[in-house]
């Protein structure tokens, strides 16, 4: 008994630098892998902006900025585009090119993980940063709002790829 | 010579007011029909012509799908539609309110193949796009 309490304190010692050695090596961990590696890139649009992306990706929805999904994701994106989401959105064969390049080079640099979701909000990253203590269920639930992927009902900026806090506006 | 300066004159004027008259197109709409037609005549054997009141019906009824034409373009084509899912704004389909449409080959033939896809599960027949373009071509804005 005596014995154990003459250790005590050193044990106690041990016990807190395995203790902060594990967290800091869990952290470092983080910070690599942050969303689990799924992580998006710059989401401000190229300055040099593709003409053919900007006019084709932004009929019938906001243009995407390259930099939320990984390159993998937008090449399944557009080999699908006669599915896409439920709707015909297929292009001419040069067309095609053309985009698939341009989105392929603007793509997330900060993406390690090896998957490759089409939908942007299956993504971790956007899953953390919306989820249910930032975000209430009412607020999806607005018919202003209509879907997740409707961007611009809550950041006023989307369409240039600008998701920053002062830019964001809830509609009531 | 003063004639020559004239008629110089006279097309430099033509040539600003095209110009300035907004941007030129490919095709008219009616051109667009007219292209419609000849595909129409060699596809479909005792070819009748189209009829406004049949595109009016096939732009409005479902076809085994979800949606109808209408469904994003509305009921009134003069009207801006909103596309069903993402509710993002489509300017007026009609001619009439809507000086772009069918005014470009390559859109055209872009559009009918989506929208037929998604409301047909098929290419749409010339008769079906020509009936549309007539139904299109008498909405009044």
């Amino acid at each position: 008994m005596s014995k154990c309490y003459k250790n005590f304190p050193r044990r106690l010692v041990a016990a807190l630098l395995v203790m902060g050695v594990t967290i800091s090596i869990a952290q470092a961990g983080d910070r690599a892998e942050k969303f689990s590696g799924e992580n998006r890139g710059k989401p401000v649009q190229p300055a040099q902006i593709n003409a053919k992306f900007q006019q084709e990706c932004s009929t019938c929805h906001i243009a995407y900025s390259p930099g939320l999904l990984p390159a993998t994701s937008w090449r399944k994106v557009m080999s699908g585009l006669d599915k896409h989401f439920g709707s015909d959105a297929s292009l001419t064969d040069q067309e095609n090119k053309e985009i698939t390049t341009f989105l392929v080079n603007n793509a997330s640099n900060r993406w390690s993980a090896s998957t490759a979701p089409l939908r942007i909000t299956e993504t971790a990253w956007f899953k953390h940063k919306h989820d249910s203590h930032e975000i209430p269920q009412a607020i999806w639930k607005n018919p202003k709002v209509k879907s997740p992927a409707n961007c611009a009902a809550c950041h006023q900026q989307a369409d240039r790829g600008d998701f920053s806090e002062r830019n964001i506006k809830i509609p009531k | 010579m003063f004639r020559e300066f004239n008629v110089t004159l006279v097309l430099a004027l033509v040539a600003v007011a095209g110009l300035i008259s907004g941007p030129a197109f490919a095709q008219t709409p009616e051109e667009a029909l007219a292209s419609i037609q000849s595909d129409a005549a060699k596809a479909t054997s005792g070819f009748k012509g189209f009829s406004a009141a049949r595109g009016e019906s096939f732009f409005k009824t479902r076809h085994g799908n979800e949606w109808s034409c209408a469904s994003c373009h509305t009921e009134n084509p003069a009207t801006p539609g909103k596309h069903a899912k993402t509710g993002k704004v489509i300017q007026p389909f009609a001619p009439s309110a809507n000086a772009e449409r069918f005014t470009d080959p390559g859109k055209v033939a872009k559009w009918f193949k989506r929208n037929c896809n998604d409301v047909l599960d098929r290419v749409c027949t010339p008769q079906e796009k020509g009936d549309v373009l007539t139904y299109l071509l008498t909405v009044k804005k």
